[in-house]
């Protein structure tokens, strides 16, 4: 792999990469604040910039050696902290990255009263410092603590949309992420008692199967399922992301659940691999399923786009689940498996930003996101429901996407391991996909309602935003080689 | 000389760029976006003349993309691909001037024309796909980019519409993709050049797997080609303005599910492993009943385009057939009937949008006495109408000619007295319409066609019709020359398959 930067080792040598894909971020928040309406603009482009140019270096080096560990201070586990980044946490890294660009663009063009404009540019930075730190830490307490600051900086955000409602959503949404974070941390303390360490490798070397082990990665899953509302711990979810601002649900549905699943995939994978029983992994896919078609029958009755969204997003966050009893240790179809599913969390996190900030742009143009305002949209607001058309292909999984290729990779491994049911379900979950968006979408194809302007409402920076990510998740589908490379690295 | 991946990525993009520009042209920009239309269906046409000759040379022209993990896009030009795309080519470019005054004074244009290339930059990529995941790619974008031009009229029936094409569409490329994953989770990936290579082993311990991918294969792709009982969506679909009606059924989104069946047989599985399997007969079947049920249920429909549309179920069910009897007579009647039945087709939507613009006639009572009225087009309607009922020399005469015999070389007789109800029936449903039109006295004065024309109706809706009459004469008058439909589809049967 050759890159403009692969020369950049030599002026910052790979392992200061990572802590500086935290501090940046979080740095850069802190300017947000300084007075004068310039450091509105250029910190959210600097941050990008920068970050941007970190990872391509830092892509540079972990496609020259396969991974890059950064030990703080230069103390090495079990004294110091460590980072590392691996494939599969630079793939997220850069996906946070892209969705994030495009989150920042969106707030740029939203033209909000600025005092807001600088708490929702704050809290979005720390919330990228805390997404990153999660995909870095190497150890289960700096997990803790990067868990800590993306939820409670998404917490403060879904508050920055007022009203009853969504305080009453961010209320509930407090209780269950800090629930989460509580159960998490108990089992990390019960770890911690039992074998002294904290830092994943060692766990992972240490950890023999005794009660206290079991409890502990018990309590850890349930945590982190509640964290990432899988089902049936999904209900906090979607009144929580509907009613957000467009920016803040992007972030929410694309990265913030991510990154606990994400974590929970490392867990299972990389730390406690042999604790589960065969029952335990097949359990995680039961759960996968019944939210693939809870969440779809969900979205299918909603009358509101923002929230056939996020109930898309329960039922999509199903399939991430089907990771876990066809890639486990031993299976046959672990590599394609691995593939998939982490590909599917890739590809989701492009597609439901894009959703959400095209959901935005639509608000904003029309005054509404009920149904049946969307009569007439081809021509008022083409350019959001084109991008919402395009990712479409991605929840639905038809080609070119990358959800296409995720649910090929994740459907020919279960039909190869004989789990059909869980290819049924991931057809039949395709299939009710298509209901639910079509419901939104096929509106737009009625005149416009007499009485109402049909000319073209300009979306600007919001259509932009949208139009780019959903034809990165398209192109995602077309080029992903380098990217499934990346995921092979770490496959099981 | 053009490298030869070149090629395909021309083909495709001879479509999809225009799609593209259209899409990025203001709404107003009505000139420059018929240029890019029309500029875009000439170049491909260029570009299909030349890859004809190449292929005919013997040369292949192939591309392959990686996609990770193991996956891969091919396109790939064969002599039967090839036999596909010069279909499209050939009536998007007639279409393209068709539906440019068809749609005149329509406000959505702009969108209509951009979905209508990508249609047809899908149907190229299905007939140039070289493996099964890119054929499923393309499948599925026709089927997308269809919706659009399905609901363009935005009125409750066209929802309707639009929402039965997708509940059978979508259902139809579930079983598809289930029966593609089952067979490579089963026997690995391949492609259609070189099928996978656990099959022949698959065939011999566990046969009834493959006759299992089978049967979702063939019946995810049947609902496209709209054999009964998978055919609902089709009639529905008619809401659609004409000139999508005469793509619809001509090369895209029905002709793509007959294709893609052809692939299965001829390339996927293989003649002799289909005949080996048995798959043959139960194929045959389906289609027969198809055959005789479409030309029923046409026999009963008063409305013009509803008794085409059932029309076309029979009809195109004919290519299922010649690739169920598996001899080699039969495959050539089936793919030189892929053909004509497109040209015969298109013609007659062609008429029926102009009788239904010019003289708002969408009715088979309203036809009486039409015939001097609109003489040419007339004329064209008569011509496809006989070619679909087999009268010699026109093409459809040609097709039944080959399946006839195909049958009795593969020794099922009983398909002869498929053919000859069938034909009996095509008489039975299109006859009378000739016979109102040429020899009833019409029910009520004719409006006058606009002033300062000497044409019957707007002559761009006229003349298309014409040229694809004559193209079905054509295509039946000089079957024995070597550039004709009928001498191509022998060549890729001799190819592939030895002498016929």
């Amino acid at each position: 792999m050759t890159l403009p930067f692969s020369g950049s080792e030599a002026v910052l040598p790979p392992a200061l990469l990572l802590p500086l894909l935290i501090v940046l971020p979080a740095l850069l928040a802190a300017l947000l604040l300084l007075p004068g309406r310039w450091s509105l603009r250029l910190v959210p482009a600097a941050a990008v910039l920068l970050v941007g140019l970190v990872l391509a270096a830092l892509f540079a080096a972990v496609a020259e050696s396969g991974r890059v560990t950064a030990a703080l201070g230069g103390w090495e586990a079990p004294l110091g902290i460590t980072l590392r980044a691996d494939g599969p946490a630079l793939a997220f890294l850069l996906l946070t990255a892209l969705v994030m660009a495009a989150i920042l663009l969106y707030a740029a063009g939203e033209g909000r009263e600025r005092r807001e404009a600088r708490i929702l540019g704050t809290l979005l930075l720390f919330l990228w410092a805390g997404l990153n730190a999660v995909f870095l830490s190497h150890d289960l307490f700096n997990l803790y603590v990067a868990l800590e600051i993306a939820g409670l900086s998404g917490v403060a955000l879904v508050a920055l949309a007022g009203g009853a409602t969504a305080l009453r959503a961010q209320m509930r949404y407090l209780l269950f992420a800090t629930l989460g974070s509580l159960l998490y941390l108990l089992g990390v303390a019960l770890l911690y008692a039992e074998l002294g360490v904290l830092d994943l490798g060692l766990v992972a070397e240490r950890v023999e199967r005794s009660p206290p082990a079991l409890v502990a990665l018990a309590l850890m899953t349930l945590g982190l399922l509640l964290k990432a509302a899988i089902w049936p711990l999904h209900f906090w979810l979607p009144p929580a992301h509907a009613s957000a601002p467009p920016p803040v649900s992007a972030a929410l549905s694309a990265l913030v659940v991510k990154a606990a699943l994400y974590l929970l995939v490392r867990l299972w994978f990389d730390v406690l691999p042999g604790l589960p029983t065969e029952a335990a992994w097949q359990l995680l896919g039961v759960l996968g399923a019944v939210a693939v078609i809870w969440g779809s029958l969900l979205a299918l009755r909603q009358e509101r786009l923002k929230l056939m969204i996020a109930y898309s997003t329960v039922a999509q966050l199903g399939y991430m689940l089907f990771l876990f009893p066809l890639a486990r240790p031993g299976s046959p179809v672990a590599a394609e498996a691995w593939q998939g599913g982490l590909l599917q969390m890739l590809s989701h996190g492009l597609a439901k930003a894009s959703m959400f900030l095209a959901a935005g742009a639509i608000v904003a143009a029309l005054g509404s996101d009920r149904r049946a305002a969307l009569a007439g949209g081809s021509r008022r607001v083409p350019l959001p429901l084109f991008a919402l058309a395009l990712v479409g292909l991605s929840i639905l999984g038809l080609p070119p996407s990358g959800g296409f290729l995720a649910k090929w990779l994740l459907l020919r491994a279960a039909l190869e391991v004989g789990q059909w049911w869980l290819a049924l379900v991931m057809l039949l979950g395709g299939l009710l996909a298509a209901a639910y968006l079509l419901r939104f979408l096929l509106p737009a194809f009625r005149p416009v309602p007499v009485g109402e302007a049909a000319a073209r409402i300009p979306s600007g920076a919001a259509g932009a935003a949208a139009l780019g990510l959903a034809l990165l998740s398209v192109a995602l589908g077309l080029g992903a080689a380098p990217i499934l490379a990346l995921l092979a690295e770490a496959a099981p | 000389m053009i490298a030869g991946w070149l090629y395909p990525l021309a083909l495709l993009g001879c479509a999809l760029g225009p799609a593209v520009i259209i899409l990025l042209l203001g709404r107003e920009q009505v000139a420059l976006r018929n240029l890019v239309n029309l500029a875009g269906a000439a170049i491909k046409l260029l570009l299909v003349g030349a890859t004809l000759w190449g292929v005919y040379q013997g040369q292949t022209y192939g591309l392959r993309l990686p996609l990770g993990a193991g996956l891969e896009l091919q396109l790939q030009i064969d002599a039967l691909s090839l036999l596909f795309v010069t279909l499209s080519a050939l009536l998007w470019f007639v279409t393209t001037v068709y539906a440019i005054a068809y749609l005149k004074d329509d406000g959505e244009q702009r969108r209509f024309f951009a979905f209508f290339s990508l249609c047809v930059a899908a149907t190229v990529g299905i007939a140039l796909a070289g493996n099964l995941l890119t054929f499923f790619l393309f499948y599925e974008l026709l089927t997308l980019s269809t919706l659009p031009l399905v609901v363009h009229k935005g009125d409750e029936k066209a929802m309707a519409a639009g929402r039965t094409y997708l509940r059978y569409t979508l259902g139809g490329s579930a079983l598809l993709l289930l029966g593609i994953l089952w067979l490579e989770a089963l026997a690995g990936s391949g492609s259609f050049l070189e099928p996978p290579l656990g099959m022949v082993a698959l065939a011999q311990e566990r046969p009834m797997l493959l006759v299992a991918v089978f049967a979702l294969l063939v019946s995810g792709l049947a609902v496209k080609a709209a054999m009964v009982p998978l055919h609902g969506w089709l009639p529905a679909a008619m809401v659609a303005p004409a000139p999508v009606s005469a793509l619809l059924h001509a090369v895209a989104v029905v002709k793509a599910g007959a294709f893609g069946i052809v692939r299965i047989v001829f390339d996927l599985y293989g003649v002799a492993l289909t005949a080996e399997l048995g798959l043959g007969l139960p194929l045959a079947a389906a289609a027969s009943v198809t055959i005789l049920l479409g030309s029923l249920i046409a026999l009963q429909q008063q409305e013009i385009k509803r008794r085409l549309a059932y029309s076309t179920i029979s009809q195109v069910s004919y290519i299922m057939l010649g690739a169920a009897l598996l001899s080699p007579l039969a495959l050539v009647g089936c793919l030189v009937h892929l053909v004509h039945q497109g040209i015969m087709k298109i013609t007659l939507f062609f008429c029926a949008g102009v009788l239904e613009k010019s003289l708002g006639v969408t009715r088979v009572e309203q036809l009486d006495g039409v015939g001097p009225r609109l003489p040419l087009t007339m004329l064209a309607f008569s011509v496809g109408a006989l070619g679909m009922i087999g009268v010699p020399p026109i093409a459809g005469f040609v097709s039944k000619w080959y399946l006839g015999l195909g049958a009795l070389q593969a020794g099922q007789d009983w398909v002869i007295l498929v053919l000859a109800g069938s034909s009996l029936l095509n008489a039975a449903y299109f006859l009378p319409l000739l016979y109102r039109a040429w020899f009833r006295p019409p029910r009520q004065s004719w409006p006058e066609p606009a002033a300062g024309t000497r044409w019957e109706a707007p002559v761009w809706l006229v003349l298309p019709a014409i040229f694809t009459a004559l193209a079905a004469i054509g295509a039946g008058l000089f079957a024995a020359f070597p550039a004709s439909p009928l001498e191509w589809a022998r060549l890729i049967v001799e190819r592939e398959y030895g002498t016929p």
